[in-house]
């Protein structure tokens, strides 16, 4: 139930006002990345890689230079050398080096005086290439004989005797597996796939760049974090990042993808090359597709053993996952942590590998890892519930963790809410609806960790009595309606009296992106803490005009109080006789809180799908799915609602349609909307939501971050539904309709 | 190569642009007119997000060159609202039915047309009108309840006027 239906001692907290920025957003006003223009600003395009992996002779740019209104071209000569680690793989993913490592990397860039006439000059660029062995397959990049595309990539934990494409392996566990799966009646053990996904944002990355040759320079951008991506452009080009200004347009959507560069940089190094003018570069959605961030492809192995009364006795995974040409970006470190989380299990060995292929640099989406863990074990704890005949939720509740387990991965859960969903999950109608012919229902659980972060948040009280919020992570999904509401309900003003903005990287202290689920839970957290500063001090001069201690001054609904009869009697001084006579009374009052926010909520959500399997084609229909996630608070819960509708559309995709499809040529068949179908308004049913709230003690109204977990169940759900609706277990994701027809077809044999 | 004199009327206002023979409405629209409330999401005609309407007849700007506006009436997101804003665009508010809010003014200008030609529709029929506008954010659940609410709405104020 949405806390708006019931009682608290909140006024704003838990009320659904309208979002500041509705009005501009509905009205064309708001001004996303590629809406943005500058006097004499040039336009960029880049030319990219045909090939899944070859060498680069050569590249000529004399025809494109020739052609007149071409102003700069840029390719790897042009950047600094010497870098490592993670910004050397920055830099040879913004413009590749000695090879071109997957279809679609940036070879060359060009700056013209429009649009077209960039395009044009791009196809002008000759560039030779050595076309060499690729492999884009997870399996088939570890299988002996794969070429390995980048000798060296195998960091210290990676054992002896592992393919070449192998850059990380990890593992941990706790108690003797062996006898966990000795002391089950049934132990049942198989292989699950997922295809990469993209994150599929409706705006394409865009940014406008501003160099000059002193080194100083802008970027208007849409990005989830500004001080990364002024960090990584800076070391991408060797330049300081205190001498780049980043200001973050609206952003049309991010998931993930928005936390990290692509093309970026090269607006600022086309512009340094083009004396300075500004540079505007906005992707195709092909471009989108074929070299900004999928997700991993993943291949796992899961083994669990279940006593005849639902006990898990013990579990076993191995994952090997894909996150393209570059190491570090497949979530390994994610996926296993998260494969058990939902789970209070004696005997658990978690091991994986991070696999290199010809394929673009992974970005995060959504839970990054999660999902993929989700899909493997959830489907098999599925498939041993229906093997023995139990109920799905009924043996969640029995294994589920609760406060004060020990989680899979270590840490101990302090106040968690995995068992109110599920029982939410299982009072709802929904999972009493009697099913149809082919029907079928499918239940599972999911898991985020949340994050703190890095934060800091500024806020100003004005002379009428409002108060000016600045915070440093870009608003995707309405954050600056709740943290307004926050801030609202802690100076005891109306919502109406907050106004939240987004500021540039020359305005705050670093913050990290939008990421984690951070964003209400961290930037609201200091802003609350700056307001509580504010407050000090607007009591601080209420004090001194009533010729009183600060400390018998005590703040509540919008003004300062006389605290107790022996304070004195004054009549309260609100917020606005404060503000107003701030100038005389000693100076401008602000507050702000700067911090590595900790005492982020683990979140636990329980989804429950109906499908409908046509049998003649092997369309699956989402008749009706339910969301049910712990928010510890819901602050403004139509967005809450909305983070968990979202997430589950983006995994009713991934488990149905969605598939990054390579050729044998090592191409991308489908880097379009049309062909990379993500779900539709007609492919869906309403998305039934309740939001659970086990208040997160370590904020300060009990917020936990909702943005993730709910992209997590749907996978193992909706294969679940449509192994009750056909019988046939579908491990490959997705469940597309040829699949599903021939394990229908298998089955009757 | 040459350009075309462009002379069209956007928002009811008569205006007229050099176009290259290539140049889509879309990038018409928003590179010499200004007018960026109308999005490209996948220059492909996938998406949507850059629907506007021609005479009427609902299309993805992406897919029109420049020069095939000569002479036609263009309507988009930034003519939507008159003095107050239409009950489409404050129901989407109201209701949450957008979150990043990047194909809200395609979906806006679909939503529009639809109701013009069905001011009664089914939640089906507005799934399916709606369906080549995509959303990333929502699961379209809110979008859905937002067109059905300004949609009894108009029907509302449409029978007090009669």
């Amino acid at each position: 139930m949405a806390r708006d239906d019931v009682k608290t001692g909140y006024k704003y907290v838990g009320t659904r006002p309208n979002r500041p920025d509705g009005l501009d957003k509905v009205t064309g006003r708001a001004r996303y990345g590629a809406d943005f223009s500058l006097p004499g600003m040039l336009w960029a395009a880049v030319v990219r890689s045909p090939h899944a992996h070859a060498r680069i002779v050569k590249i000529d740019a004399s025809k494109a230079l020739a052609l007149e209104g071409v102003k700069a071209v840029v390719t790897r000569a042009d950047l600094p050398t010497g870098l490592t680690g993670e910004d050397l793989n920055l830099q040879d993913n913004t413009l590749a080096g000695e090879k071109a490592l997957y279809d679609g990397h940036a070879v060359a860039a060009v700056a013209a005086t429009s649009q077209l006439l960039a395009q044009d000059a791009a196809r002008l660029i000759e560039v030779t290439y050595e076309v060499l062995p690729h492999v884009t397959d997870v399996d088939a990049a570890m299988a002996p004989g794969a070429p390995v595309i980048r000798p060296g990539v195998a960091d210290y934990s990676v054992p002896e005797g592992m393919h070449g494409n192998v850059a990380r392996y990890m593992e941990f566990g706790h108690g003797d597996v062996e006898a966990g799966f000795a002391a089950a009646d049934l132990v049942r053990e198989h292989t699950y796939k997922t295809e990469a996904t993209h994150q599929g944002y409706i705006e394409p990355h865009a940014a406008v760049g501003q160099l000059g040759e002193d080194g100083r320079g802008e970027m208007w951008v849409c990005t989830q974090g500004h001080w990364y991506i002024r960090r990584m452009s800076a070391a991408v080009l060797g330049i300081e990042a205190a001498n780049l200004r980043v200001t973050p347009s609206e952003i049309g959507g991010g998931f993930g993808g928005k936390t990290t560069i692509f093309m970026e940089p090269l607006t600022l190094a086309l512009s340094k090359k083009a004396g300075g003018r500004p540079v505007k570069l906005v992707m195709s959605r092909s471009e989108v597709l074929r070299a900004t961030g999928p997700t991993a492809s993943a291949s796992m192995d899961v083994k669990i053993g279940m006593k005849k009364d639902g006990t898990i006795t013990a579990g076993q995974v191995f994952f090997r996952m894909q996150g393209g040409a570059f190491p570090g970006m497949s979530p390994i470190g994610e996926a296993l942590p998260c494969a058990f989380a939902c789970y209070d299990i004696p005997a658990l060995k978690h091991e994986a590998v991070e696999v290199i292929a010809n394929r673009p640099k992974a970005a995060a989406y959504r839970a990054p890892g999660s999902p993929m863990a989700a899909f493997a074990v959830e489907s098999m704890v599925d498939e041993l519930c229906r093997e023995l005949g139990l109920d799905p939720i009924e043996v969640r509740l029995k294994n589920g963790a609760k406060n004060g387990s020990k989680s899979s991965y270590g840490p101990v859960y302090n106040v968690i809410g995995l068992q109110e969903t599920l029982e939410a999950a299982k009072a709802h109608p929904n999972y009493a609806i009697p099913l149809g012919p082919n029907q079928g229902r499918g239940v599972a659980s999911g898991f985020w960790f949340n994050h703190g972060g890095e934060t800091s948040v500024s806020l100003a009280v004005g002379e009428d009595g409002t108060a000016t919020v600045m915070i440093g992570t870009p608003d995707i999904g309405g954050s600056r309606a709740s943290i307004g509401l926050m801030v609202a309900e802690t100076l005891g003003i109306p919502y109406e009296d907050v106004r939240v903005n987004v500021v540039e990287t020359g305005a705050l202290g670093v913050n990290e992106p939008t990421h984690g689920s951070r964003a209400t839970f961290a930037s609201g957290k200091a802003a609350v803490e700056a307001a509580n500063q504010a407050i000090k001090e607007m009591c601080k001069r209420a004090a001194a005009e009533w010729e009183i201690d600060a400390e018998a001054v005590e703040w509540k609904d919008g003004a300062a109080h006389p605290a107790g009869p022996n304070a004195g009697k004054f009549p309260p001084m609100t917020i606005g006789e404060i503000g107003s006579k701030m100038g005389g009374s000693g100076g401008p009052i602000s507050g702000h809180h700067e911090v590595t926010a900790g005492g982020y909520g683990a979140s636990f959500g329980t989804h429950v799908v109906d499908v409908e399997v046509d049998p003649e084609t092997g369309r699956t229909t989402v008749l009706r799915y339910l969301v049910v996630q712990d928010a510890g608070t819901a602050i403004h819960p139509a967005y809450v609602e909305g983070q968990y509708q979202g997430g589950a559309a983006q995994g009713i995709g991934w488990a149905l349609n969605e598939e990054y499809v390579y050729g044998p040529d090592g191409r991308l068949q489908n880097p379009v909307f049309l062909d990379y179908r993500i779900p539709v308004a007609s492919d869906l049913p309403m998305i039934d939501t309740v939001i659970v709230e086990v208040p997160n003690p370590g904020h300060p109204y009990g917020v936990r971050g909702v943005g993730e977990t709910g992209i997590t169940p749907p996978l193992p759900a909706i294969a679940s539904a449509i192994a009750g609706a056909t019988g046939a277990r579908i491990r490959s994701l997705p469940c597309s309709p040829p699949k599903v027809l021939a394990a229908i077809k298998a089955l009757k044999g | 190569m040459s350009k075309i004199h462009v002379t069209t009327t956007v928002n009811g206002d008569p205006v007229e642009f050099l176009a290259d023979p290539r140049e889509t409405l879309l990038d018409a629209l928003r590179n010499h007119l200004d007018l960026t409330g109308t999005k490209e999401g996948c220059g492909t005609g996938d998406c949507g997000a850059c629907s506007v309407t021609v005479d009427g007849t609902l299309v993805c700007s992406c897919l029109m060159l420049a020069a095939e506006a000569n002479g036609k009436r263009v309507e988009t997101i930034e003519g939507m609202a008159k003095e107050e804003l239409h009950p489409l665009q404050r129901k989407f508010i109201e209701h949450a039915a957008l979150q990043c809010g990047f194909c809200t003014p395609g979906i806006l200008v679909a939503a529009k047309a639809l109701l013009e030609r069905n001011p009664d529709p089914t939640d089906t029929e507005v799934r399916y009108w709606l369906a080549g506008n995509l959303c990333r954010c929502t699961g379209y659940d809110k979008i859905i309840r937002a067109v059905q609410d300004a949609a009894a709405e108009m029907r509302q104020e449409h029978r007090g006027a009669a």
